[in-house]
């Protein structure tokens, strides 16, 4: 091959030859890192909730007035009760939370009662023993609350309940051998709490960095939220019915007892809404990311044309000097492809380094990830391909440079 | 001569209609990502109180010790007790506690359905300390403070929905069940970020509806419609045992003017801590903190990640566009290597060559800072797709960022034009005449 001839060339186009490099070596890494940030936003927006998502909205019920726990738990009572008996709904639960909320209610877990440094955390869902249809959970092993387990919580009170079903992920963290049924631990309590029951999925409320090491561990409690700020009815409609349901459920709450406060702007969400809402920054991010890739991407291609058509212009005599003294069309084609491909080389080399350090900043700086190096191979082809693409059309009007050129002065 | 290489520029830009539009976008898309990311990045980085920002300080004292505060940090906010214990002792100019709190008001008048009110607990310090402006009447004394008066400060914004936007000074509302007097109502006032209550909030609410003495909130046993952080085994079933607990909810801000007034209130702390060290409530050394709001807005971390990776992603894509400039006006340069041999031939000096190719680098420099533009008032509107509601709303196109949209183009150009330029103004003209 030619390589020799090409770098003499090369040494003659310094400034050109480092700014396609440089130019090839930021875009590679910028979009390695962008893919990245791409794939870990895409992968917090799959996480799995566990809920019916469906099927299931939510209503923010705030109260009007000053009322006692007593007055509110018979409201509560009531309330889901008029909610069940509405024809488009399956099922509903007073709770103190829901999954993908953002925020929310969590406690450290110890497995004795004397044990400071908690072993995990857990957040903490409070409802009655119609939370798991309400939500659509599966139960995978043991049972559900009993109605007469179900007990009352008043404003920032502490009730610590014996049972308690937990998520497979808080199961499989606290008792990995897998023998969680039965099994007791503390949730900052000084009175343990025997796991009942075992749902298989269980998003937490929150999503933010806080949540990663405990993901997916989460408890319910049988405890009536009768909070004087408030409460969260969990409704599922049943299939098909959720916009009819979602029209129904407020008026019956407003036809029970009108002190109180359904927000109308986000008092009433569809589950589809709250998983939007909770994830809109990793989507931001990610559409962002895309953009400035493919943008990044098309302006290299085109830098790369424009350089390329330039030196061509620049050596149509040579070209045809070349051509008179037998080279082939397919020689010329050749020659600029195997220059860009040098020089590509030489850019993603630079690239990768300065991928991978841009990444190791981005860890310590932001708790992202690492770069996996699938990434930044894929990136190297991708940029590789590029660069000969870009080059295809400028090398092709190279190549049909005509010997006869070489006879004409420039 | 200024007007003659403008024409020259123009001239030749227009030769490669190709090339010159590749240079524009280039130029535009860069700034534009750059502008639109330092929209919001402006927005939520700044100082929200600049003339005081030195001068308010949170006070941090850690009631959980090493093995329970947070690796080695203490709460990012007081228990009752320690709050307390600061307000009583009132070792500075000025001083508030506060916490967020959740009322309804009552209906009344026309509405037949409660409102959400959304508001804070605080000290009538509170307006002067954080230069709450008012549209009538003021804060609260000190002593409607001691007298845990059933006063109320509310938002423009609530005082339209209430009374209709006449002054509603005097007049009585039902938060809660119970009667306030309002006695002042603030003009629009939501400062970004939200400094004075990072515990509770990310810093990008929506404004507030009131503000209610702290005192009458602990009376009538307001729970905190904030974060509530505990540690330990929780035993509390009543208000007052709450109120015991070693849960932090409870914001502590003071105003000092000088370094000594700094000092002193360290050393107050620094006694206190010890003294509580001695009697056994805590049994490690005193660890304290006294942070100013920039240093608050920074320990918060209250610049969310998003928008400072997306700036950087921006610039890092401006300086490839700019690579990129510098490639292609090196080649369109170079190509007329022949017409400046001449020109050099018939007498123009190497420093004229060089400003006729600035000259037409800074006309694509405008040209990218009008396409620029053009794309950065078509991007902010769109930042919602790309931020949450509460901080897409603070990305604004003012005249500032038109202004920098322009400079930033223009100056990035002729930076990027400066070897492309030298290169031009450096061809040998006897070579380029003999080769013709």
């Amino acid at each position: 091959m030619q390589i020799r001839p090409i770098l003499a060339a090369l040494r003659r186009h310094k400034a050109g030859t480092v700014l396609i490099a440089l130019q090839i070596a930021l875009t590679l890494a910028i979009v390695c890192n962008a893919l990245f940030i791409i794939h870990e936003r895409l992968a917090n927006m799959s996480e799995a909730s566990g809920v019916d998502e469906a099927n299931v909205f939510v209503i923010k019920n705030q109260w009007a007035g000053d009322r006692s726990t007593q007055q509110i738990d018979a409201q509560v009572r009531s309330d889901v009760l008029a909610l069940r008996q509405l024809p488009g709904v399956r099922d509903a639960a007073p709770a103190s939370g829901y999954p993908l909320k953002g925020g929310g209610w969590d406690n450290f877990v110890t497995m004795t009662p004397d044990q400071v440094k908690p072993t995990t955390d857990s957040s903490v869902y409070g409802s009655d023993e119609h939370l798991l249809d309400a939500l659509g959970l599966r139960l995978i092993a043991g049972r559900n609350f009993r109605p007469d387990e179900v007990v009352v919580m008043g404003t920032q009170q502490v009730v610590i309940p014996p049972v308690v079903i937990v998520s497979k992920a808080l199961a499989d963290r606290l008792f990995p051998d897998g023998s969680a049924l039965g099994k007791s631990f503390y949730a900052m309590s000084a009175t343990p709490t025997t796991i009942i029951g075992i749902v298989d999925e269980l998003h937490r409320p929150g999503v933010n960095q806080w949540n990663r090491p405990y993901a997916g561990q989460s408890l319910i409690w049988p405890l009536r939220p009768d909070d004087a700020r408030g409460i969260y009815y969990i409704v599922r409609a049943k299939p098909g019915r959720l916009a009819a349901a979602m029209r129904e459920a407020p008026k019956a709450l407003y036809a029970q007892d009108r002190m109180r406060i359904i927000d109308p702007k986000d008092g009433l969400l569809s589950f589809a809404r709250v998983r939007s809402r909770v994830y809109d920054r990793d989507r931001g991010m990610a559409i962002l990311m895309g953009i400035v890739s493919m943008v990044l991407l098309a302006i290299t291609a085109a830098g790369i044309v424009g350089l390329t058509s330039f030196w061509v212009g620049q050596r149509r005599k040579q070209i045809g000097v070349r051509r008179a003294l037998g080279a082939t069309r397919g020689d010329i084609l050749n020659y600029f492809l195997t220059e860009n491909l040098l020089i590509g080389l030489g850019g993603v080399f630079v690239g990768t380094v300065l991928a991978i350090g841009i990444n190791l900043w981005m860890v310590a700086r932001f708790e992202m990830a690492r770069l996996s190096l699938a990434y930044v191979v894929a990136g190297v082809v991708a940029l590789l391909l590029l660069g000969q693409g870009a080059v295809l059309a400028p090398a092709l009007r190279a190549s049909r440079v005509s010997p006869v050129e070489a006879t004409r002065s420039a | 001569m200024l007007s003659y290489y403008l024409e020259l520029a123009l001239r030749s830009l227009r030769r490669n209609p190709a090339l010159t539009a590749l240079m524009v976008m280039a130029i535009g898309f860069g700034v534009a990502a750059s502008m639109i990311t330092w929209s919001v990045f402006r927005a939520v980085s700044g100082d929200p109180i600049p003339d005081k920002s030195a001068r308010l300080f949170t006070p941090q004292i850690d009631g959980w010790g090493p093995q329970q505060n947070l690796k080695g940090e203490p709460a990012d906010a007081l228990n009752y007790t320690d709050a307390m214990v600061l307000m009583r002792a009132h070792e500075a100019k000025r001083q508030t506690l506060l916490y967020p709190v959740q009322l309804s008001v009552m209906p009344g008048g026309d509405r037949d359905l409660p409102l959400a009110a959304n508001g804070y607990a605080v000290g009538g310090d509170f307006f002067a300390m954080f230069e709450v402006p008012f549209e009538y009447g003021t804060g609260w004394s000190a002593q409607d403070d001691h007298a845990r008066a059933a006063v109320v400060v509310i938002s423009d914004q609530l005082n339209q929905k209430l009374f209709g936007g006449a002054n509603g000074v005097g007049r009585t509302i039902n938060l809660g069940g119970h009667d306030y007097r309002v006695v002042g109502v603030t003009r629009h006032w939501n400062p970004k970020p939200r400094f004075f209550d990072l515990f509770s909030t990310q810093g990008f609410e929506d404004v507030s509806d009131f503000y209610m003495p702290f005192t009458r909130a602990l009376d009538l046993e307001m729970r905190t419609d904030g974060s509530n952080s505990c540690r330990g085994k929780l035993t509390f079933t009543t208000w007052d045992d709450w109120l015991q607990s070693n849960c932090v909810w409870i914001t502590p801000w003071v105003e000092l003017d000088s370094a000594a007034d700094v000092a002193r209130y360290r050393h107050f702390l620094e006694n206190y801590a010890a003294d509580q060290q001695r009697a056994g409530r805590f049994d490690w050394a005193p660890n304290l903190r006294l942070r100013d709001v920039v240093q608050w807005l920074d320990h918060e971390r209250v610049v969310p990640p998003e928008s400072r990776i997306s700036f950087m992603v921006a610039l890092g894509f401006f300086v490839i566009c700019l690579v990129n400039t510098i490639g292609l006006l090196l080649a369109k340069f170079l190509r007329r290597a022949g017409e400046i041999g001449v020109r050099r031939a018939l007498g123009a000096s190497r420093r004229q060559i060089y400003t006729q190719y600035l000259i037409e680098a800074a006309t694509v420099g405008l040209a990218g800072g009008v396409l620029g533009l053009l794309l950065t008032a078509a991007g902010v509107p769109g930042v919602g797709l790309l931020f949450p509601p509460q901080i897409a709303r603070l990305a604004q196109l003012d005249l500032s960022l038109v202004a920098l949209t322009f400079a930033v183009a223009i100056f990035a150009t002729v930076a990027a034009a400066f070897y492309p330029a030298w290169r031009a103004a450096k061809v040998q003209p006897a070579w380029q005449l003999k080769s013709n």
